[in-house]
């Protein structure tokens, strides 16, 4: 059982699980904001820039 | 399903193909079964809750083979070479000990069936999450099929691992891909209205693009600033 959760998610998380960490917190953070009046859709894919950007640095120095 | 095939091919060389391409054959069935399982229990489930859970799970599954594509494009990690993986999982099957079960080389199946599934399983990932959000599976089913029968017909014809093959190129659009539509949906997913709906998707896309550009070129600079 344990070998099958740690297979699905290196499949899916894979090596960096900040990503994962980083995504969830934006589409949360991106909820709360739709729920009010102000345009939430620039969130998403700027946090996605940022994670990315953020977990690339971590391997390239 | 490159990885799958050099995976397959090395086995029939060196184990006989019978084994490994029954290895193959259960492994596809395999898949199929699943896809056939969880495609229907997707449709139950509510569109909104749908596009949230898939468009998050999309997005980090995509940024995983966008990070990587962009980490070998600019030089940071070592691009695939399926010659070295060929040569590597024929000198590991020579040296293997003969057994055999019901009429097959253990060896041989086994290898081919765990590559094959393993590698099929992120066709399966993409089948049933674009096909569930798009309300269509069997379309999605049918795509990935294509993908398969092409795939298969290039190694028939080059009988032997597909290295020229621009295998980074296409991890990269498949990143990209995979980012857009995780992006768009699991903002959709969030309660999110696009300005213009399904319109804004190209702008998505496109900023996908711009940005992974944009990154293997930063990339490539620390990586001429650190030699």
């Amino acid at each position: 059982m344990r070998r099958f959760g740690h297979f699905w998610w290196d499949f899916v998380v894979g090596d960096d699980w900040r990503v994962a960490v980083g995504i969830v917190v934006a589409i949360g953070l991106t909820a709360l904001l739709a729920a009010t009046s102000a345009p939430a859709w620039w969130v998403l894919p700027l946090a996605v820039a940022a994670v990315l950007w953020l977990s690339l640095r971590r391997v390239a120095g | 399903m490159v990885e799958a095939l050099t995976i397959v091919l090395a086995m029939g060389v060196t184990r006989g193909w019978r084994s490994a391409l029954t290895g193959a054959v259960v492994a596809v069935l395999a898949l199929a079964v699943i896809v056939g399982v969880l495609g229907p229990a997707l449709t139950v489930i509510p569109i909104e809750v749908l596009r949230l859970v898939v468009g998050a799970l999309l997005l980090v599954f995509g940024l995983q083979w966008l990070r990587k594509a962009i980490l070998r494009a600019s030089g940071w990690r070592a691009l695939r070479d399926e010659d070295s993986v060929f040569a590597r999982e024929r000198a590991a099957a020579e040296g293997a000990a003969r057994e055999q079960h019901i009429g097959l080389d253990w060896y041989g199946f086994t290898v081919a069936f765990k590559g094959v599934l393993l590698e099929g399983l992120e066709v399966a990932f993409i089948v049933l999450t674009f096909g569930s959000t798009q309300g269509s599976i069997p379309l999605a089913i049918a795509g990935a099929a294509a993908a398969v029968v092409v795939v298969v017909i290039a190694g028939i014809a080059v009988r032997g691992p597909l290295s020229r093959v621009p295998e980074n190129t296409l991890a990269f659009a498949v990143g990209i891909m995979l980012t857009t539509f995780g992006t768009f949906w699991g903002a959709e997913g969030a309660g999110v209205d696009w300005p213009g709906d399904d319109a804004f998707l190209p702008v998505v896309l496109a900023f996908v693009i711009a940005i992974s550009l944009a990154y293997v070129a930063a990339l490539r600079r620390r990586k001429v600033a650190f030699a």
